[in-house]
This record gives structure tokens, sequence and C-alpha cells, in this order.
């Protein structure tokens, strides 16, 4: 097996099945972001219509009842932004 | 005759129960703003964990399983385009038969089919009416997203008059698609079964709830979700769920449920012009003001005719009669 495959074909599953649920999670997606959301919190509500409409599904309510996103994965479509109801959540470009 | 609708096992879902658990995980590649798999990841959540999906060929196969990898939470299975109900069916029968030898532990699975416009009215259409007619107890469920994406863009039957696909290029001799796009809820409700809905991730709380309700009745249930893509539709990855709530505002996608052959359709009584719509879709960018007026002319033909099957309340009087 070369060093770039990811595997080898002896180690599949019977019928090419994958056995490990949400492996896709391996590759963060978050490096396809030009722009980034911030969370302005005194504007911010917390009703997580965030979480709800993020087709990446990477928002969560964390411990201080705001929701963030998970910047790993977070494509930067702008959704969350767009559609929050106190304008709470501003896109920038991406500070590499 | 209208059909009884056993709703008993109904759960609704109100702004402060929405489910979190999620179907899809994180690290699906589909294109940013991405609709469809938003609006599949809602189902998901109010389907829950308790399920089998069956996955025509689509955006939706290709994004959530790159392999070796997979998005998916659940028992999943990638089906070819023409087969997703009938494998559907052959789920649902095999647990059927495992539950009835004593085989199966805890609560029998949900049984759940995905497809895209392509799968569902233009290749998938014959084994769906087969199994719609067979009275397998399952969920179809089509995101429309007008065209074939995954392959760049070509029309299918489903894309709207006038759009713009690689296949239907806009020129002097040609508007873009030239036919109207097809009713496949009303084809599914032609089979008299006992759900069928239209959803937009616009509205999702509607949506989720339309979910719940198919899960809950015994026999077959079709629900169209209207997915905007924006790569395919030429918008902002920002605007989908914009598009999508202005898509029920302006009628071009009415949300109705039929309920055992009876139509609830939800009401708009102030539509926004169907030209407020166009306008923010390159696909539509090059209409004259002929073809929007034609266009607003059928889209509220269509949803006058929506309304009036509305009005035909289920005939209670008539059938106490015979």
């Amino acid at each position: 097996m070369s060093a770039k495959a990811l595997m080898a074909w002896q180690d599949l599953a019977l019928g090419t099945a994958i056995c490990e649920p949400g492996s896709a999670a391996k590759l963060k997606t978050g490096d396809w972001r030009s722009m980034a959301p911030s969370l302005d919190e005194e504007k911010c509500i917390q009703c997580g219509i965030c979480l709800i409409l993020c087709p990446e599904f990477c928002i969560s309510e964390h411990d201080d009842g705001f929701f963030r996103p998970d910047y790993d994965y977070c494509k930067g479509c702008g959704i969350c932004a767009n559609e929050c109801p106190k304008d709470a959540i501003t896109m920038g470009r991406e500070e590499k | 005759m209208l059909n009884e609708v056993d709703l008993s096992k109904y759960e609704k879902i109100t702004a402060k129960t929405i489910p979190t658990e999620k179907g899809i995980s994180s690290g699906h590649r589909a294109c940013q703003g991405c609709v469809e798999i938003l609006a599949m990841g809602m189902v998901m959540k109010a389907v829950g964990r308790n399920v089998i999906v069956a996955n025509a060929t689509g955006c939706m196969e290709i994004v959530t399983s790159p392999f070796p990898q997979t998005a998916w939470n659940v028992p999943w299975m990638h089906v070819a385009f023409e087969n997703t109900s009938a494998v559907a069916s052959g789920i649902e029968a095999a647990l059927k038969i495992r539950e009835k030898h004593g085989k199966l532990k805890g609560e029998r699975p949900k049984v759940l089919a995905f497809g895209g416009d392509g799968a569902t009215a233009d290749i998938g259409l014959q084994a769906l009416s087969g199994a719609l007619e067979r009275g397998h107890d399952f969920t179809y469920v089509c995101l429309d997203n007008e065209a074939y994406m995954n392959t760049g863009i070509q029309r299918s039957s489903s894309t709207p008059y006038g759009a713009m696909t690689t296949t239907s290029p806009p020129g002097s001799n040609s508007i873009g698609q030239s036919t109207w796009k097809k009713n496949v809820p009303a084809i599914a409700a032609a089979h008299n079964i006992p759900y069928v809905a239209t959803a937009s991730p616009g509205n999702y709380l509607d949506l989720m709830n339309k979910v719940r309700k198919a899960i809950a009745i015994d026999g077959p249930a079709y629900i169209h979700i209207y997915a905007v893509c924006p790569t395919g539709w030429g918008i902002k990855s920002e605007k989908g769920i914009e598009l999508s709530k202005l898509a029920v505002k302006t009628n071009v996608f009415p949300l109705y449920e039929v309920i055992g052959g009876k139509y609830i359709l939800k009401e708009n009584k102030n539509p926004k012009p169907v030209v407020d719509y166009l306008k923010i879709q390159r696909r539509f960018r090059h209409l004259s003001e002929t073809d929007v007026e034609y266009i607003q002319k059928r889209v509220d033909a269509e949803y006058a005719h929506l309304a009036a099957m509305a009005s035909c309340a289920a005939p209670e009087e008539e059938e106490n009669d015979e």
C-alpha cells in the first residue's frame, strides 16, 4: 500500500460498506471559507435560528447560552448572517 | 371516496422542541449555502435515529458519501436513479416479515427514500408510482432543486418555464426551458395515498411537522421539498433561505397538504409579484416583460386551482347518505 493511499483494498468491508458512521467529519471543510461569521453578543437574543438554518450543521449552543459555529467546518456561506433577526452576525474577510 | 387517515401517532414539533440530533454529520462536501442538504438535515432531525434510508443517485448521495467516509449517522444505502422506491419497498417488506417472525428487536424502524427531482420526476417515476400503488409503509422525500445539478445543471422535467440550464440555453430562438414544471405532488396525490405535502426549508417548523405527519401515518407518504441550489440558480450563497421564503410568498411554490385525498392549502393572502422571485436569479435574467407576465398569469391560475381544490371540503354528509 502506497503512502498516499487512504486504505488497502484488503481492508475494505464486504460490499464496500462503510462501517463507521459520520466519518466525513474527518475532513475539516473550514478551509473552503473566504468569509467568516462573527457574533455580536450585545445584539444576540439567543433565539437559535442560526442553528436551525446552518447547512453545515456546525452551529451549537454553548454553556453561556450563545450559539456559535465550529470554524473547523463552517464554509462561510453567510446564511446565518442573512437570516439573523437581530443582525447580530456579520461576515468578515477571513484572516490568514 | 376519501380515505380515513390516522394521525394519532403524530408528535408535533414546536419552536421550543426542535430536535438538535444530527442525522448527517458536519464535514459533508455540499457547496457553500446548499439548501438541499439543509432540507435533508431538517428531515433527519424530524425523523430521529430509528430509520433506514435509501438514497437515489444525485447531489445528496455524492456529497454525503465520499468513499471511504460517510456523513450519515443512520443506516443508509445508495441506490440507482431508477429503483429508489423499489429498494425502500424491499426494506419495508423485509422489516415487516422479520417483525412477523419475532426477529426484530425494539420498534420497527421507519423507512425513508430520498431522491432529487431527476430521480423523482424523470428516471424513478415508475418505481415511485409502483411503490405508492402497492401501499408500502414508507416516506418518499423529493428534494427538488429543479435540474440535474450534480452533473452540471442539465434540465429535468421539474425545471421551471424559462429557466436557463446548460441543455436549455436561452437565445434568439429559445426562451430557455420551454415547458412548464411537472406537477409531481399531484401525480403522487392521484395514487390516493394517505399523505402528500409540499414543504420549503424557509418554513422549517412546517417542514419538520409535515415529515412527522408523514412518518406517523401508516402507508406511503410523499413530501416534495423545494431545495434552492445557489450554484445552479445563480444566486449568492447566503440568499438560499431568503429565496425559499420568497418562492412561497410569490405563490411560485405554494405549500399544501393532501391528507386522505383532502387538500389543505396554506393561504397566502397578499402574494408578492413573481418578478421579485425571478429577478434575483441568474437563470431567469434573460426573460422579457411579456415572459414574466405569462409566468405571473400561469402561477396565479395554478394557485387559484389549488385554492379551489382546498375549498372542496370532504363531502361527509354525502358519504353518510350512501
